[in-house]
């Protein structure tokens, strides 16, 4: 099979909704403040950017 | 030293080539050379160039057969050199905060090698004046006129040539950062959105014709419009803040082109003359409405 070429590795999600997410590292979060800042926290430590799916769920991605 | 070689057209090819080279290596427009020991090694390659300009003539003269032989050594040295420019700017291209990318990168090398070959041309038909004319001022004019000339046809175009470049707005549908309907990226955290919102700049660039357009699309060529507004302006960005990179996107049905940058200096008239200002490069300039079926495409 070819190789496909990303353009990014997703690290982890932050999600306040459990269940929107699965088969990825999912930090869950109590409430959106606590989000932001987990995500801000992990972007810092991976040198990766936060990106929104506005369902609740934010993905950790190194590009 | 060889018995018989005229010194004085020899020494005045020299003299003009390297005068040539000087003048060529100034900081230009790109930033590079800015280092002693680059601006040496140029120059020193630049001497060599000269003389090997400077001497074929009078040597040919003389009857030495080789000096023709040497021309073409000398030409395989700066294929060598110009892969050695290559290797290195795509070495140190890999830690900078905003890259060149390998198109410009080429373009660079590329040009670092016809500089010598312009040093060689003055060297020649200054040396070729002084030897026929026996007037050393008439060389060095002549020589003068060759580097003027070869300037001018190095130059090449710029951004600014093919397109109306204006300022633009930075908006945001829910996390996307959009200018003018072009989504460039998905801004997740809310204080990087107001980082945006308080610092980023906006430019956009309407291609004037399908030529343009082409030309623009070119990933090579947008990278460069980014790394010289970096390179000129300031990136207001870290290795550890990746969200505040400089950002080009297309718009794919007018061909137009938008970028956003967070800069250093957050002024948005600097910052369109820098993108005004970025030299075609040769790898990504298009011409379709020079052949047929390009002219029979265009609307």
């Amino acid at each position: 099979m070819e190789q496909i070429e990303t353009v990014g590795d997703i690290i982890a999600a932050v999600t306040v909704d459990r269940d929107s997410v699965a088969g990825l590292p999912t930090i869950v979060a109590r409430d959106e403040k606590e989000r932001e800042r987990i995500a801000n926290y992990m972007a810092r430590i991976f040198q990766a950017v936060v990106h929104d799916l506005e369902n609740g769920t934010y993905l950790i991605v190194r590009h | 030293m060889v018995p018989g070689l005229p010194w004085m057209p020899v020494f005045l090819g020299v003299v003009a080539g390297t005068v040539a080279r000087l003048m060529l290596l100034r900081v230009d427009y790109r930033q590079y050379p800015t280092y002693p020991e680059a601006y040496l090694s140029h120059l020193a390659i630049g001497v060599l160039a000269a003389f090997t300009g400077a001497a074929v003539l009078p040597a040919l003269q003389e009857h030495q057969w080789t000096a023709a032989t040497f021309l073409v050594l000398v030409g395989q040295q700066f294929t060598g050199v110009r892969d050695m420019e290559r290797r290195y700017l795509s070495s140190i291209d890999r830690v900078e905060l905003v890259p060149r990318g390998p198109a410009y990168i080429e373009g660079m090398a590329r040009a670092f090698e016809a500089r010598n070959y312009v040093v060689m041309a003055v060297a020649l038909l200054t040396s070729a004046v002084a030897l026929w004319g026996h007037n050393p001022f008439l060389a060095l004019v002549a020589g003068a006129a060759v580097g003027v000339a070869g300037f001018v046809v190095m130059q090449g175009k710029t951004v600014g040539d093919i397109a109306r470049v204006r300022p633009g707005r930075i908006e945001f549908e829910g996390s996307l950062l959009e200018i003018e309907g072009v989504v460039l990226m998905d801004v997740g955290l809310r204080e990087a959105r107001e980082k945006w919102r308080e610092r980023g700049l906006a430019v956009v660039v309407e291609p004037v014709d399908e030529n343009a357009r082409d030309t623009l699309a070119s990933p090579g060529q947008r990278q460069a419009m980014v790394h010289d507004a970096a390179a000129i302006l300031g990136v207001y960005i870290d290795v550890d803040s990746p969200e505040f990179t400089p950002l080009v996107r297309r718009d794919l049905r007018s061909g137009k082109v938008v970028l956003a940058a967070m800069l250093m200096e957050p002024d948005i008239g600097p910052l369109l003359e820098v993108v005004k200002r970025t030299p075609l490069l040769e790898a990504s300039v298009r011409r379709p409405n020079s052949v047929r079926p390009g002219r029979r495409a265009a609307d």
